[in-house]
């Protein structure tokens, strides 16, 4: 059990497909204009992952190395099919407002990248595992953007105005150029709490191996006083 | 549709829609391959080739297979297959009869099979319902954009190449607000009606 959360937390901080592993770039920035379309993507693409991921482990001993990725491409696209109708079916105005973006999972290399490094060489359980922890990293990264880009670019998130009526939208934020500007400052964050935490391990252990040398020299100089 | 408003719809694109900068179609590659200008021309000419003959392909596939026996839903699967297979013989013919480009163009025609952008003005002909010559114009014009977009930021990239920036902005942070930045610059178009 230990194992499958420390999966999660892999995917949905560790190593987070969209801000660490920087994957899937086309739909982050283009569904980030508002926290539903950000949300609506994040879960599709979670779908799509979960089910590729498990069928891509079954499969896994079936396959032919060298055909594997465009037997890979077919088992994602049938799912993204499946997805897309689904959505159609249920979904209308989230569909709508996706648009060709829905069909385009099928080419989201965070799904072929997860397919490739770890549903073609696990066991079916840790798979869908690293599928939910993985897709639930991508929602979790669009969401935060998206949420950055609603608030400044319209005033609102999910459409509830959050800032006071004298506010002045920042349309930019809304606008293309505003999605790569957001996702750099946001990736820059992250790699500041990365390059902080690595420099804080960094230092600890210099002051563990310190201590260490220490401890071990007053071990010697009280050695050395029992002789004399 | 007459000559005038193919070349309208070209021009409209390359430039007002162009799909990096107004759509976010082929990001990926983008942002990848574009840290030296003549690597990111070389992409831009493999997109260029692959896009304008699939968009020929995808189109023939649709109107002569899935139309008439009604399998429209299927049209994701079959353009990504079509696309896979494409680049694979597009690569084997290169390769027999043209080695001048192929070594030119060789390590990125693999590439391109997941990149959103074939995939995407593949899509975009069946949806704007375009006829045979204007799904070639259409697929050749947007990939003229993709290339104008990667050639213009690798530059631009190779010159930030000496630059010092804070420790947290270096590498893919300052590359995005640097497209960003490019981003703003074509906004200017989209304000253009054709």
């Amino acid at each position: 059990m230990n194992k499958y959360l420390k999966q999660l937390k892999e995917g949905l901080l560790d190593n987070n497909p969209t801000l660490v592993q920087l994957l899937g770039m086309c739909p982050t920035l283009a569904t980030t204009t508002s926290v539903e379309n950000a949300f609506g993507m994040g879960l599709a693409a979670t779908a799509v992952l979960i089910c590729s991921n498990l069928f891509i482990s079954l499969l896994r001993k079936f396959i032919p190395q060298q055909v594997r990725i465009a037997a890979y491409i077919v088992i994602i696209s049938g799912f993204v099919t499946a997805v897309e109708l689904l959505m159609r079916a249920y979904f209308y105005s989230l569909y709508q407002a996706l648009g060709l973006f829905i069909p385009l999972i099928v080419v989201n290399c965070i799904i072929l990248a997860r397919a490739e490094a770890f549903a073609s060489k696990n066991p079916v359980l840790p798979s869908i595992v690293d599928g939910v922890g993985m897709g639930l990293g991508f929602t979790f990264a669009l969401v935060l953007i998206a949420v950055v880009r609603e608030l400044l670019g319209a005033g609102t998130i999910l459409g509830i105005r959050i800032m006071p009526e004298a506010y002045e939208p920042m349309v930019i934020f809304v606008l293309p150029a505003g999605a790569f500007m957001t996702l750099g400052f946001i990736i820059a964050a992250v790699q500041k709490i990365r390059n902080t935490a690595e420099e804080k391990k960094r230092l600890a252990t210099i002051e563990e191996n310190r201590h260490l040398k220490q401890t071990h020299e007053e071990t010697n100089e009280e050695e050395e006083v029992v002789t004399v | 549709m007459s000559i005038g408003n193919v070349l309208l719809m070209m021009f409209s694109a390359v430039l007002v829609e162009n799909f990096i900068f107004a759509k976010f179609y082929g990001c990926c590659p983008f942002l990848g391959v574009s840290e030296k200008p003549d690597t990111a021309l070389g992409m831009g000419m493999a997109v260029t080739f692959v896009m304008t003959v699939s968009g020929a392909v995808t189109w023939a596939v649709y109107e002569f297979l899935l139309e008439p026996f009604g399998l429209e839903y299927l049209k994701t699967v079959a353009f990504i297959l079509v696309i896979a297979a494409l680049v694979q013989f597009i690569e084997m013919f290169l390769r027999k009869f043209i080695p001048a480009l192929y070594s030119a163009l060789g390590i990125y025609l693999p590439l391109i099979t997941t990149n959103c952008a074939v995939l995407s003005s593949a899509l975009l002909i069946v949806q704007n319902d375009y006829s045979f010559v204007e799904a070639v114009c259409f697929g050749f014009a947007a990939a003229i954009g993709f290339t104008l977009a990667i050639t213009v930021f690798a530059g631009l990239r190779s010159r930030m190449r000496h630059a010092d920036p804070p420790k947290a902005f270096k590498g893919f942070p300052l590359t995005l607000i640097t497209a960003g930045l490019l981003a703003m610059a074509f906004s200017c178009f989209s304000g253009v009606k054709l």
